[in-house]
């Protein structure tokens, strides 16, 4: 089995691709003069960093989905804990400002009356814990489902429903004020990130190009976990699990392993979203969201890493699109997509512009993932 | 009926003639109310209420609405016909209101007119007013009426309307401040009978001179109420888990037949339920316009159009979508779930975003009392037709050719192939049945949730809880896991609250596939383990 280069010409692609977008974005921001048709105004910075870390929660869902076969409905749940990890942050770090100026206790504390800030929240204000918090609880809380989940061999739709059973029960405590998370406003009314002010233009270019940076990276990290011999076998894993198991792979440690990364990768993207946007609340564990990003890497195409970055932009560009235009219309484009593309394009735009361009050219596009075998052994 | 009612203002004025003559208490107390003193009709209230004159309702309830009339010493009754009545000898007396002034009253009266009607009804010919009566003066403990009481006791024939009467008395008994201690005791008792909030209030306000073995009796039947409540209180509980069991058992029961015998997850199985109570609301919209007589009969004529609709639609969504993901469950899944969006915003865009009016038959309205607990009607439907849906699926499968069709690809799809069944056939009809019920269950669901696209959001998830945790391929599951979730929730939520208790289950249900993660009453064999 030939382990393929870190660079072949999808990976060139996506990076140079972007690169491009890091730059031009902020230049066209900054440089371009108003008026002109080269000018992206100010509101469309932070709504584009909004869809590249969809686009990086959408490669983490590609990541188990697409290379070992595990559908989770609860990628969700990962984004936004990752969020909450940000969030409480940005929190501590209004400080006095809040409406009640309490220097302690965020605002919505004090209007519940406590006294003293619960011991979960202690640490947040610094941001190095905070940001190994986006890492890590997501991280946790997937190490320690899919400990349970994989040693006993729950798979397939089984397990999609108890990811789902999981973001839900999640949004139901995050949705209680006891939880000491803001309850149903969630956490939100940021003041600053880091010392700059999270609504100034130059924060927002700032954090767009660092999302940017994260979704070059994790894509890199995915490009590496898939070609390496561990990639290799997260595809066995997918093809024929049992198959696999017999020839002596422990299989449940390597999507345990995977499951975990790709938790990871969405808190990771959580984390970069919540001050973008400005606001995490129990609604982003909602199961319908989960749902939404494993359409976007469907769209795009499972099992090349290039695709969900294209599904998540090209599905939620219309959804804005649509919710400004045709509100009425958009669940009917939606729900249209889902079946559209289960039906006529499996393997997704990527899958069908590859097996294009393998038609006419007779010649295998490098990166893409291996065939699924038949389903001989199961 | 005129002729009738004739009669009856003749012989009352027959009666109201003899006491005339006789010129009891009643005469002497009415010219009391001509002397525009509140104290004066206060006291002729009580009079003309102990008199046990049959015109002394008429009077009573004349004063409370305005209609008792004064005038040069005499008084009079305005009927609702605006005819005058003497009160004293109950004949009429034109309809000339001229000079007439109404007896005003004031809030000290009212009480008093209040009381003095509860203890004059006690002795109605109409049992259910006499209980009215009864209940009323429980509630007002006004010794008044203990005279009154007594004699309603003595005369009355119901049980249930004595009952009542007897614990009026023990109510009143209890708090007079000259009571004998074994008049006392003897109310207690009836109290500790009653065993309600009610009497368990009573007993802990007794009078500060209550004797030692008065108050010693009334701990022991504070504490005898209290278990008594307690133990109702869980049976209450018990039953509310029953009535969500059977909630969820409906919602359940077409996923588990379609899970069962495709493998196939339906997200828009709840959109089916939500279709079959927007059938519901058509099918009364269409009755209240053209066939009003038949509106207590709407649910039942919903039901087949709702199993016909959903069933339809869930054939239609097999044959144009489902097929063709054969081997790909989380595709179907996926695609489903597109569906469900299409439906639910579909149904937005014909019916509104806003919740639909679904009535309720009068036969499902009103309550059952069955100890301390009360259980509605809509509540005990709903619990017999999830019942009796559960039945007649568990016999079409077990008795029916489709049924055994539809269990042979459950259990093998591919040697039930081989035997010659079009196992492609089974799929649609069992996807179609499964749907139907779906429908079904909205039309009970129309009459405890509100009708609204998102309907069938509400429950998708807590379908596939029941059966997941109840298994594949087998209804028995799928009831004990609908109930057993229904009665655990309801269990939870007095000690955890309604949400925690919801958390609680739902990581429950999760660490429980860890141990048997094909649920509770899974098939065995090679077929279900690809």
């Amino acid at each position: 089995m030939r382990t393929q280069s870190l660079f072949d010409r999808q990976t060139t692609l996506v990076l140079s691709l972007l690169t491009a977008a890091a730059i031009l974005v902020p230049a066209m921001n900054v440089l371009a003069p108003p008026g002109s048709a080269l000018h992206l105004s100010d509101h469309l910075v932070p709504l584009l960093g909004k869809y590249v870390c969809f686009a990086l929660l959408a490669l983490s869902v590609d990541l188990i989905w697409g290379f070992c076969g595990i559908l989770s409905l609860g990628h969700g749940a990962f984004f936004a804990l990752g969020g909450y990890a940000m969030g409480m942050y940005l929190m501590r770090q209004i400080g006095s400002r809040g409406v009640y100026g309490d220097p302690i206790l965020p605002d919505f504390m004090v209007f519940l009356n406590w006294k003293e800030l619960p011991w979960f929240w202690h640490g947040f204000d610094w941001f190095p814990f905070a940001a190994l918090m986006v890492l890590l609880v997501p991280g946790a809380l997937a190490l320690f489902f899919g400990w349970f989940a994989f040693r006993s061999r729950v798979t397939g739709v089984y397990f999609s429903i108890i990811t789902q059973a999981m973001t839900f029960a999640l949004m139901l405590a995050f949705f209680r004020n006891d939880m000491g998370l803001g309850g149903n406003n969630g956490l939100t009314d940021f003041k600053e990130i880091l010392g700059f002010p999270v609504q100034a233009g130059s924060t927002r270019i700032v954090l767009f190009v660092l999302s940017v940076l994260a979704l070059a990276g994790g894509y890199l990290l995915c490009r590496w976990v898939v070609g390496s011999t561990f990639g290799k076998v997260l595809v066995a894993v997918r093809d024929a699990e049992s198959r696999t198991r017999f020839l002596g792979y422990r299989v449940e440690h390597y999507k345990l392993a995977v499951f975990t990364l790709s938790a990871m990768l969405a808190g990771v993207a959580g984390g970069l979203y919540v001050p973008q946007v400005g606001i995490i609340n129990p609604s982003e564990f909602a199961p319908a969201n989960s749902i939404e990003v494993v359409i976007w890497v469907a769209v795009g195409g499972r099992g090349t890493l290039a695709g969900p970055i294209v599904g998540a932009l090209l599905v939620n560009a219309g959804k804005t699109w649509f919710t400004g235009a045709l509100p009425e219309f958009w669940l009917f484009a939606l729900g249209s997509l889902f079946v559209f593309v289960t039906l006529f394009m499996p393997r997704g735009i990527l899958g069908a512009a590859g097996s294009l361009w393998e038609r006419s050219s007779r010649r295998l596009l490098a990166g893409r993932s291996p065939e699924p075998v038949t389903h001989a052994a199961e | 009926m005129i002729f009738l009612r004739n009669i009856l203002r003749a012989l009352v004025l027959l009666l109201g003639m003899a006491s005339a003559a006789l010129a009891g208490p009643y005469e002497e107390s009415l010219p009391k109310f001509a002397n525009d003193s509140y104290a004066d009709t206060d006291a002729a209230i009580g009079a003309v209420a102990g008199s046990g004159n049959p015109l002394s309702i008429d009077v009573v309830e004349a004063l409370r609405d305005g209609r008792l009339l004064v005038g040069s010493g005499q008084v009079f009754v305005r009927r609702a016909s605006g005819e005058l009545v003497n009160a004293a000898t109950g004949q009429a007396w034109g309809n000339q209101t001229g000079e007439l002034k109404p007896v005003r009253v004031n809030n000290r009266v009212r009480r008093a007119i209040e009381a003095a009607l509860g203890s004059l009804t006690l002795l109605s010919s109409d049992a259910a007013k006499r209980l009215e009566a009864a209940r009323a003066v429980f509630r007002s403990r006004d010794e008044a009426a203990l005279p009154t009481l007594e004699k309603a006791i003595a005369q009355e024939g119901q049980p249930h309307v004595r009952n009542a009467l007897e614990s009026a008395r023990a109510a009143i008994l209890l708090s007079k401040q000259d009571a004998l201690p074994a008049q006392r005791l003897a109310a207690i008792e009836i109290l500790q009978a009653r065993g309600d909030q009610e009497a368990l209030a009573l007993l802990s306000n007794l009078p500060s001179h209550a004797t030692p073995e008065v108050i010693a009796a009334a701990g022991k039947a504070t504490d005898g109420i209290q278990t008594r409540l307690a133990f109702w209180e869980a049976v209450q509980n018990v039953w509310y888990g029953i009535s969500l069991g059977s909630v969820l058992l409906l919602a359940a029961i077409g996923l588990a037949i379609t899970f069962g015998t495709m493998g196939v997850i339906n997200m828009a199985h709840g959109e089916m339920v939500m279709l079959g109570a927007y059938t519901t609301f058509m099918v009364q919209e269409v009755i209240r316009i053209y066939f009003p007589g038949l509106f207590g009969a709407s649910l039942l004529i919903a039901l087949p159009l709702a199993f016909l609709v959903a069933g339809l639609v869930g054939v239609f969504i097999e044959r144009t979508v489902i097929r063709f993901l054969y081997g790909r469950p989380l595709e179907t899944l996926l695609a489903t779930w597109g569906i469900s969006l299409i439906l639910q915003q579909g149904v937005r865009t014909i019916f509104g975003p806003t919740n639909r009016e679904v009535g309720t038959p009068a036969w499902m309205s009103g309550a059952l009392d069955i100890g301390a607990m009360s259980l509605t009607y809509n509540r005990i439907a709903i619990v017999v037709f999830a019942f009796a849906v559960f039945a007649i699926l568990l016999l079409v499968l077990r008795y029916t050719s489709l049924g055994l069709y539809v269990r042979a690809v459950t259990q093998n799809r591919r040697m039930a192939g081989s035997m010659g069944i079009r196992t492609s056939r089974i799929d649609a009809l069992a996807f179609g049945l499964g749907s139907g019920v779906a429908g079904i269950a909205g039309v009970a669901l129309s009459q405890i949730d509100n009708v609204s696209p998102n309907l069938g959001q509400g429950y998708i998830i807590d379908s596939f809880m029941v059966v997941v945790f109840g298994g594949v391929g087998n209804l028995w599951g799928t009831l004990v896991g609908a109930m057993t979730l229904g009665v655990a929730n309801k269990l939870l939520e007095p000690y955890a609250g309604a949400v925690l208790g919801k958390i609680a289950l739902l990581i429950a249900i999760i660490v429980f596939i860890q141990r048997r993660p094909r649920g509770l009453f899974a098939l065995k064999g090679r077929a279900v383990e690809a």
